[in-house]
């Protein structure tokens, strides 16, 4: 991963190996390079120039989308679900990882089994009842709709995970806790997870992404404007405003700005997390 | 983030007789499991149940559980509608096109990019960022570039005599969506390539080398039967991954045109919530439900066996 053991230079005859990546590289920076400037054109120059800079730099298109307050409202309902998602999960999955794998009772595999079978339970299976029994408890147009579905499914994963860690860490150190009185609590919030940040890093990137790009629940559980997330307000906008491509492109580009930012702030964290995560499932 | 607090001032109750503790241990479990159990059995079980349940009567989703049984009509229906196995030979076509053009493409990138290069890590960054972004996201930015009339790519393919009509052709859509779909995921299994191919030990590659073998044989002999069980479970993946597909079609096609590209969860939103044919839209969840189960265990009892009882890279080890 880190360019570490890059130091040696260069050897000589990459000329080819970066004439590849760089043709990869294209196929993979053109679309969103021609959205960015894309939206900065009028529709009439779109279709002239796709690539070559705007004749004149149009600001309307985004600041338009800027200024309504429809595109803040999608990004704050984006992140509160992810955020509250991510908490609760970790939070309930963290709790249940600590029992399987420190405490010796009946029934113990019986339930981690129940858990690791949630692994082959494919979301989009579940959701004409799910979508049934939200509305049965009225929580449609709900954020906690989601919210509890998104954790619910997310919990397989993230138990398994935080189990394998918190395994991992030797017996003595919650002899020697307990001794000095730790009640267990005490041991798993004190002791535990903050000895086990990186897993917990791992298991939240899990939960964020899956929550900031989630589609399919939202669609069908949130039918109001107010309640609608950046990818429930990104389709809605592509509906409404079909003709006016320069438009829409500006949207996408603000809607990639949070998860690009966060990616390349914790560009490591992303990576190691969405592989691991995916390859341990 | 959960550090920052303290917890409830607990430490200096003295230690409680041998019964007490007995049964404060079972309070402990308790408390700690049943939070996530009754939302696991509410969200998850529950809802499993009653689409297998459902599967088996005519329902439109109202007025609590169905009652009007028909055995198994809508599995009948289902495997005699044309729309529906459609759906599978769309679903073949998909993963043949993940398995021999876009995962060879994905390690091919990532051998590459295993080379010293300058910006090899700028690379990486570049071709995994398309993962992180949203399937709507992605859908929409390709829905505008393919566009028949004015999209970006006639655009630039009419500089060569050539345009199609992407996703708008019943001959050309599919291709048009694997295209997207590469576009999004191959970042994602060229990441676990390189991290398969990050474990291999040098000496052995060295080795071949130095007994003579060129490029293509190092590969071929070496790091490719190295690489086994991390290609084994990106083809795991993929597999399941498509038979769910969802985000990407609704956005790009909605399935069509004329039903040209429609998955079985297109198929199965579509009954469930356009038409209120619940019951035949469970029939289709189910049997999405059996194909990924049937397949897992299929592919893990007999192709990513090897892996599990540990081989020389440690990405099939499961836990």
């Amino acid at each position: 991963m880190s360019p570490t053991r890059k130091k040696a230079s260069p050897r000589r005859g990459t000329l080819p190996l970066h004439a590849i990546a760089l043709v990869v590289g294209a196929f993979m920076v053109v679309p969103v390079v021609y959205a960015l400037l894309g939206g900065f054109k009028h529709n009439s120059e779109l279709s002239g120039n796709p690539f070559g800079l705007p004749e004149t730099w149009v600001t309307a298109n985004y600041t338009d989308v800027l200024a309504s307050g429809s595109f803040w409202l999608q990004l704050w309902n984006s992140t509160f679900i992810a955020v509250v998602t991510t908490v609760l999960t970790v939070a309930l999955s963290a709790l249940a990882a600590f029992v399987f794998a420190r405490f010796a009772f009946r029934g113990r595999e019986l339930f981690f089994t129940l858990f690791t079978a949630g692994l082959m339970f494919p979301f989009a299976v579940a959701i004409l009842p799910i979508f049934v029994l939200l509305r049965t408890f009225g929580l449609l147009d709900n954020p906690l709709g989601v919210i509890l579905t998104q954790a619910a499914f997310g919990l397989p994963l993230t138990i398994i995970i935080l189990r394998g860690f918190f395994r991992s860490i030797p017996g003595e150190i919650e002899e020697a806790a307990t001794i000095d009185g730790c009640t267990p609590f005490g041991f798993f919030w004190r002791i535990l997870l903050p000895m086990a940040r990186p897993a917990i890093a791992t298991v939240s990137v899990l939960a964020i992404v899956g929550s900031w790009n989630n589609f399919m629940l939202p669609l069908v559980v949130f039918s109001q404007e107010t309640s609608w997330t950046l990818p429930l307000g990104i389709q809605q906008f592509q509906g409404q405003y079909a003709s006016d491509t320069a438009r829409i492109l500006a949207y996408l580009i603000l809607a990639m700005v949070p998860a690009l930012g966060f990616y390349a702030i914790a560009e490591r964290h992303l990576v190691g997390g969405l592989t691991a995560g995916a390859t341990k499932g | 983030m959960t550090t920052l607090t303290k917890g409830p001032e607990l430490v200096k109750a003295p230690a409680p007789a041998p019964a007490a503790r007995r049964r404060g241990r079972w309070v402990t479990i308790a408390l700690f499991l049943l939070p996530a159990i009754v939302l696991f059995l509410m969200l998850v079980v529950a809802p499993m149940v009653v689409a297998a349940y459902a599967s088996l009567f005519r329902w439109n989703g109202f007025g609590g559980l169905p009652t009007d049984f028909i055995g198994l009509d809508n599995f009948t229906r289902l495997f005699s509608s044309e729309i529906f196995v459609q759906d599978m030979w769309h679903l073949v076509v998909l993963v043949a096109s993940s398995i021999f053009v876009q995962l060879p493409f994905s390690l091919a990138v990532a051998m590459l990019l295993h080379q010293r290069m300058r910006g090899r890590a700028i690379y990486r960054m570049v071709f995994f960022a398309p993962y992180v972004l949203s399937e709507v996201i992605t859908g929409v930015l390709f829905s505008l570039i393919l566009s028949p009339g004015s999209g970006m790519a006639n655009q630039v393919l009419s500089v060569f005599g050539w345009e199609s009509e992407w996703l708008a052709d019943p001959d050309t859509v599919l291709p048009s969506l694997f295209l997207v779909m590469t576009w999004k995921y191959f970042g994602f299994h060229m990441m676990i390539y390189l991290a398969g191919r990050q474990n291999i030990p040098n000496e052995l590659v060295e080795a071949a080398q130095i007994d003579g073998a060129t490029g293509w044989k190092t590969f071929r002999y070496v790091t490719l039967p190295l690489l086994g069980p991390t290609i084994r479970i990106s083809v795991f993946l993929s597999v399941i991954y498509t038979i769910q597909l969802f985000d990407l079609v609704w956005i790009l096609t909605g399935g069509g045109p004329s039903h040209a590209s429609e998955t079985m969860a297109v198929t199965m939103m579509d009954w469930g919530f356009k038409r209120s044919q619940v019951g035949y839209a469970s029939a289709i969840s189910v049997v999405m439900f059996v194909l990924s189960l049937v397949f897992a265990l299929f592919y893990q009892r007999f192709v990513m066996r090897r892996d599990l009882e540990g081989a020389t890279t440690s990405m099939g080890g499961r836990p």
